[in-house]
């Protein structure tokens, strides 16, 4: 049954991932989302789950790693240097393929950073900081209930595609409080029985298996690698059809499409009505999916753009995205803050008509 | 026709990839004979380090993963809350253990982990061709200290059964060697009793067997066996550090 | 003293020396004459009436290549 209540993000994102089957946490404080360990390590046992306070951020993504290769639903979490952190073992569940529910609370970078919200991980988590070719499948929802929303679904997306699924949010998204409804309880498998019928590739112990189960952390040769890259890519090529996701508003008409996501769509949000008063036409394409990438969503743009204006908080690395989405066929600008510092909607109005100026001169 | 010894049905028919006089051949077997007497075979997972003996799930017949460099015990640590019944074990070489998981080693036991630890100490780096190892001796020659180890420079070496028995939850602690075949004997008796302290649930488990690693030390085999009785026994006591009443 | 039967898996020895070291028998020793499937000269038995079965051999071997019986 749902419920609706004021919760802040952080907790909120625990709940949304027990409700969604996760049972086994591992995580390390980093502000801005001590609050995940704090409510797990409150919360889980309760659950029937477990929680551990692991001694740093690569012992919590080995611990999850390992959990998940026993069958268990796992939720990782860490901020940006944490996150940093945590990158050989994303490259490690994913030449594994195994399932992992992922939340990022980036915050300002590089470095150890400030605490404050950011957007510059978006490189680091859809183009990875960990070997090999892999990806995270990757969403950046804008609202504390679509972030909900994305980690409840996106448990069980973790076990659909064997592969980490990453919520990453800015800082701000992690501590604001918003009224949400929870999701209902999904069920769980948690007994020998159950993993070994739910998962009958985890390591489990042979029991009545004809055969040992080995999971290839390390294929033996360089075509066992291929094979099992192979194996992988075959749920990336199926995650690029299925999990494309975006919002696209007033694209046929507009003079600015502006593209963001998280806390600066919503800044731009309130930037595009105030433009819109003052006769200037936008639309917004607002990708929910990072990877992978809405490309599609810039063909819907109309024939009366004059520039496409990217709205970060990083030095343009959505950006990149962007100008693959756009193809050449219209300047692509940038409007942007970093290391934890935000624009308000008057500095977006203001910078994007320094922008229309130079397009139309 | 009696039978007095025949190798366990738990190792796979393959030939091991180690070198000739490599104990890591018998420090798998002795580990897959525990299992096979005690039964628990088929309720048990292993972690395999980075390091030669990477190569472990080709040869050891249970369902085995490898792990990044260092984090067997934290791996485990993760299995172990899925797997309340189960029987764990990571098997780690001295450079995998001791240098980069350092501090996994150090909260597993600390946490009183319920899982053991097989730590393969050979005083060296195997697989990457013979580099110091945090457990290198004063004197020995390594890749990366060619003039030898010497304490200015590299410090001492790690003793690491001795830190480990600082954690109070770390409730059995030996060391033993593979040197000789009374060492062998004992060594496997402790293996059984690291599985003993799992079974009852008392808490972490370590052994450290003190292994050769002929091809790096640059003696054959048998002169690394005397090597390892003459250089390292000395440095790296045999001795049980802590052992619960109940498995003794 | 029971007399020891030592069957030998040949293509597995890699000629390592323990076995033969450690056999309080000496009746062990490397067969220059052979080489096996792994390209080692493998250990050979040169006293077979004057095994005693304590399977030290085996115990010491990392590769598995001796199984040790005895007469009843």
């Amino acid at each position: 049954m749902s419920e609706k209540i004021l919760m802040k993000g952080n907790e909120a994102f625990c709940e949304a991932a027990i409700r969604g089957g996760v049972r086994f946490y591992f995580g390390y404080p980093i502000t801005p989302q001590s609050e995940i360990p704090e409510y797990m390590a409150a919360h889980l046992d309760d659950e029937g789950g477990c929680f551990v306070q692991a001694e740093s951020e690569l012992g919590a993504v080995n611990m999850g790693l390992g959990a998940a290769a026993s069958g268990g639903n796992v939720m990782l979490s860490s901020s940006s240097p944490g996150i940093a952190l945590m990158q050989e073992g994303f490259a490690g569940l994913c030449v594994c393929h195994l399932p992992a529910l992922v939340v990022s609370v980036a915050r300002g970078g590089p470095g150890i950073g400030d605490i404050r919200p950011s957007q510059a991980d978006y490189r680091q988590a859809t183009r990875g900081g960990g070997n090999g070719d892999y990806h995270l499948i990757t969403f950046i929802p804008t609202t504390v209930q679509e972030a909900v929303d994305l980690i409840y679904e996106g448990v069980t997306l973790a076990d659909e595609y064997r592969n980490p699924v990453c919520i990453l949010v800015d800082a701000m998204m992690g501590q604001m409080m918003e009224p949400i409804i929870l999701p209902a309880y999904k069920k769980t498998f948690m007994t020998d029985a159950e993993i070994r019928s739910h998962k009958p590739w985890a390591l489990t112990g042979q029991g009545k298996r004809a055969e040992k189960n080995r999971i290839h952390a390390m294929p033996w040769s360089p075509e066992e690698l291929m094979a099992t890259n192979l194996e992988q890519k075959a749920y990336y090529d199926k995650a690029e059809k299925e999990l494309v996701r975006y919002e696209a508003t007033g694209l046929d008409d507009a003079e600015v499409v502006f593209v963001a996501y998280g806390t600066p769509a919503r800044i731009t949000g309130e930037a595009m009505d105030m433009l819109e008063e003052e006769g200037i036409r936008t639309g917004m394409i607002r990708p929910i999916s990072a990877w992978p990438y809405p490309y599609e969503a810039f063909e819907k743009i109309g024939g009366k753009t004059k520039v496409v204006i990217t709205v970060e908080l990083s030095f343009g690395q959505m950006m990149e995205d962007v100008k693959l989405g756009v193809r050449g066929r219209l300047p692509v600008s940038l409007i942007c803050r970093t290391g934890g510092v935000l624009f308000t909607s008057e500095e977006i109005v203001s910078e994007t008509k320094e922008i229309l100026k130079g397009v139309t001169e | 026709m009696k039978t007095v010894f025949e190798y366990t049905k738990n190792m796979e028919e393959v030939s091991t990839s180690y070198c000739p006089g490599c104990t890591h051949g018998i420090a798998h077997r002795l580990i897959m004979e525990v299992l096979e007497e005690k039964d628990i075979t088929d309720k048990t997972v292993g972690i395999a380090p980075v390091g030669c003996s990477i190569a472990a799930p080709r040869f050891m017949k249970i369902d085995m993963i490898e792990s990044f460099h260092g984090r067997a015990p934290a791996v485990a640590s993760g299995m172990r809350r899925v797997l309340p019944d189960k029987y764990i074990f990571t098997y780690q070489g001295d450079g995998d253990l001791t240098s980069i998981g350092g501090n996994e080693i150090l909260h597993a036991a600390e946490r009183g982990e319920k899982f053991s630890t097989f730590f393969i100490n050979n005083a060296i780096y195997g697989m990457t061709g013979g580099q110091m190892a945090p457990t290198t001796l004063i004197g020995q020659k390594a890749t990366t200290a060619p003039r030898g180890r010497y304490v200015e420079k590299h410090g001492m070496p790690l003793r690491m059964c001795e830190i480990i028995s600082q954690c109070q939850c770390a409730v059995y602690v030996e060391r033993v060697a593979l040197d000789t075949p009374v060492h062998v004997r004992q060594a496997k008796k402790a293996i059984r009793r690291a599985f003993d302290v799992q079974e009852k649930r008392l808490g972490f488990s370590f052994v450290e067997l003190l292994s050769t690693c002929p091809s790096n030390w640059g003696l054959p085999p048998v002169k690394a066996v005397e090597w390892l009785a003459d250089n390292m026994i000395p440095y790296y006591p045999l001795k049980q550090f802590a052992c619960p009443e109940e498995v003794k | 003293m029971a007399k020891g039967i030592l069957k030998f898996n040949i293509d597995k020895c890699k000629g390592c020396g323990l076995c033969i070291h450690y056999c309080p028998q000496k009746i062990l020793g490397i067969d220059v004459e052979l080489v096996n499937a792994l390209g080692y000269h493998p250990v050979g038995l040169l006293k077979p009436d004057e095994c005693v079965a304590c399977a030290t051999c085996a115990i010491m071997c990392p590769d598995g290549v001796i199984n040790v019986y005895s007469e009843e």
